[in-house]
């Protein structure tokens, strides 16, 4: 058993990479692996100020730690603090089930005493605890073999146990309630829980710092949930940002002299976070400003086919051209805005410009969408007044943004509904587009 | 079908404090198996405890529950629940297909990972619910009656006995109210007992063939031909009884 273990401890030491610099990514690598890993079932689960109250209640533990190990050796500091931040969680527990105050108040009143308690402790004993300002703001350059063989291990730990028991936890997390009725030892789960939190805030603790552990826990968490929908892939991402961050924050602070590590790794997460926070393809800011301005322009395109459309029906269908100008003074608008709005048109190949550019007629696919537009419009007119109750003068300015977005399946459903109307409230006849397909002429008689 | 003299669920005593303020007060029922129960009563009459006690998510301060004549405990496998679906982030990274596998758990164990055999009933319980076309989706990409559904083809891959529903209509279109009720009438031909939390006692008379009234307290469980009267829906709606609410209140400040 014990060379069991001796071997095991070989391994591990074979592992750790002797340069300064490896050590520090080394470092990083699994401080990004065990922060990146937790912190998504910190996002989803809504216990973000959780990580960061466990985070500060760990101070006194470290402090603890550097008093009473002669030798500092990390085992022991590692286990004070994590029993410290374990303290910490329970004792936010415990208010928050024996009073009335929500969790929020309890982990503001737990964080604020536990680090406080730190602070005052460690400014008693300042010969014992010199290197805590290495805990207090992060100093990747400062951890040693036998720093990295304990945050290893730690990892280890928490990665196993996260990869066996990751499907109930999401479980757990996800609705609790059901969890309960598979007969899911949820108290357990969530002591799990914590016990990993605190794994991973005592990971990171040495490179990050007490104060900034949480932006680990956090930030790359945040951006792999903007990115995807799937959990598995928001654990890997999450892991991949963590560790990019760790590295990448870890070299610039050795890089340049005086700058704390904690506070580069936490920024150079939210550079990352940031980015994504741009350009993620679905959740990101930027896609939705794009989504929201296609829209508008398929909007326009869509009001001008039916301007062109309606002065075709005042004309009881009897030219086949429409000029550019009857077009401007029919939407109200310039005559410049009109023609791009005829060149966005005409590059979809719903319109043709004669040759003299300033008459046009609708192509056949033109004719098909302003003709579905124009019965959007009447349709729902005609719902809201027949089956909602609405008013005849009430129905219009809904029906010019609803015209938009009905899909062909609900205007099926509308159609059967209000038995395949032929007349708009307002005594306009609604356009049957599918019969398009079947006339021979373009020009619906 | 079972024998009809079976209990699917007796409650003994069963009383439920919030704060020290008691919510229920000593339910006793015994619902015969196979019957489909509206757990009907007014706002804040319990109806949402009353199930969340009888599953365990609600501690109970007094009283039991026995399901099919054993412990709740032993026999937790053979029931089946489906919570109020504003009750979890419908934004959260999981599929339709991975809600409904869900149900499933129940049998693997905490390690267990779910196989080609849970898959199957899990496909079948969405089939049954017309969302297999959405396997794929993330569920915050679904509208109220859809995420219904995905919650109750959740409960059907549980395959249990006993269901306890809170609340399924709630926010659902009528192709899904109707879709649903037929399904708990499926639901009940196969010999299952239903008990579901209803708002409204219009349609409570229709869809339900016994009635559990509930207002803080058991005002009557039966039939729907003897329980749905005039008087018995008088004594639940009628107002809380004044001195038992205000009894309780001071008994939260002890």
């Amino acid at each position: 058993m014990f060379e069991d273990v001796s071997f095991l401890a070989s391994m591990i030491d074979l592992l750790i990479p002797g340069s300064g610099s490896g050590k520090a990514i080394m470092a990083a690598v699994l401080l990004g692996a065990s922060c990146g890993l937790l912190g998504c079932f910190v996002v989803l689960r809504r216990v973000a100020l959780m990580g960061d109250a466990v985070s500060h209640a760990v101070l006194p533990g470290v402090v603890a730690g550097l008093i009473y190990s002669a030798e500092r050796s990390p085992g022991v500091i590692f286990l004070f603090a994590a029993a410290a931040g374990l303290l910490g969680a329970c004792l936010v527990r415990l208010m928050m089930f024996s009073t009335r105050l929500k969790s929020d108040a309890a982990l503001g009143i737990v964080l604020a005493t536990f680090f406080a308690f730190g602070i005052m402790w460690q400014s008693r004993n300042q010969q014992d605890t010199v290197g805590v300002m290495n805990f207090l703001f992060g100093n990747i350059g400062s951890i040693d073999a036998s720093d990295l063989r304990m945050m290893l291990v730690t990892t280890l730990i928490l990665v196993v146990t996260m990869f066996f028991l990751r499907r109930p936890l999401l479980m757990m997390s996800f609705d609790e309630g059901f969890s309960r009725g598979l007969g899911y030892p949820v108290k357990i789960l969530n002591g799990v829980f914590y016990f990993l939190l605190t794994f991973s805030v005592v990971v990171a603790l040495q490179a990050v710092g007490v104060v900034l552990v949480s932006a680990m826990l956090i930030t790359p968490a945040a951006a792999a949930y903007l990115l995807t929908d799937r959990f598995e892939r928001m654990l890997i991402l999450s892991v991949v940002f963590g560790v990019a961050s760790g590295i990448s924050g870890g070299l610039v602070s050795a890089e340049v002299n005086g700058l704390p590590t904690g506070p580069v790794i936490a920024l150079s997460a939210t550079l990352l976070f940031g980015i994504i926070y741009l350009l993620a393809p679905r959740h990101g800011v930027l896609s939705k400003v794009a989504r929201t301005l296609r829209r508008g322009m398929r909007v326009r395109r869509e009001n001008t086919l039916k301007a062109i459309y309606q002065i075709h029906e005042g004309e009881g269908f009897a030219h086949e051209e429409v000029s550019v100008l009857m077009l401007a003074r029919k939407r109200g608008q310039t005559e410049e805005k009109v023609n791009k709005d005829c060149k966005a048109l005409l590059s979809r190949g719903f319109i043709e410009m004669a040759e003299d550019g300033v008459s046009l007629h609708l192509s056949r696919l033109g004719w098909k969408r302003a003709m579905e537009i124009v019965r959007n419009h009447r349709l729902w007119e005609l719902y809201l007044t027949n089956e909602a109750d609405y008013a005849e003068d009430h129905v219009h300015e809904d029906a010019e943004k609803i015209e938009h977005i009905l899909e062909p399946g609900i205007v099926r459903q509308l159609e059967q509904h209000l038995d395949f109307p032929e007349l708009d409230p307002h005594g306009k006849p609604i356009p049957q587009p599918a019969h398009l397909v079947t006339q021979s002429s373009v020009v619906p008689s | 079908m079972k024998p009809a003299d079976e209990i699917a669920l007796e409650t003994h005593d069963l009383t439920v404090t919030y704060h020290k303020r008691p919510v229920l007060y000593g339910i006793d029922v015994a619902v015969p198996s196979g019957s489909l129960v509206g757990i009907v009563g007014p706002n804040g009459a319990g109806k949402s405890t009353f199930i969340k006690s009888v599953m365990g998510v609600v501690p109970s301060s007094g009283g039991w529950v026995k399901v099919f004549g054993k412990p709740m405990r032993e026999n937790l496998p053979r029931v089946g629940y489906v919570p109020q679906r504003e009750s979890v982030d419908w934004d959260f990274p999981v599929t339709v297909m991975d809600v409904a596998l869900m149900g499933t758990y129940g049998g693997l164990g905490l390690l267990r990972r779910p196989g080609k055999v849970e898959k199957r009933r899990a496909s079948e319980a969405l089939e049954k619910v017309g969302m297999l076309p959405y396997s794929n989706r993330q569920i915050g990409n679904l509208s109220g009656g859809q995420q219904q559904r995905v919650f109750l083809a959740r409960a059907l891959a549980q395959d249990s006995d006993l269901y306890l529903m809170d609340e399924p209509f709630v926010g659902v279109d009528a192709a899904t109210e109707a879709a649903i009720v037929t399904l708990l009438r499926e639901m009940r031909e196969r010999g299952k007992t239903v008990m579901v939390v209803h708002h409204d006692l219009q349609s409570a008379g229709e869809y339900f063939d016994h009635l559990l009234l509930l207002n803080m307290r058991l005002v009557a469980f039966g039939a729907v031909k003897d329980v749905y009267t005039p008087e018995l829906l008088q004594k639940t709606y009628g107002g809380r009884l004044t001195i038992l609410s205000e009894v309780a209140d001071q008994a939260a400040k002890l």
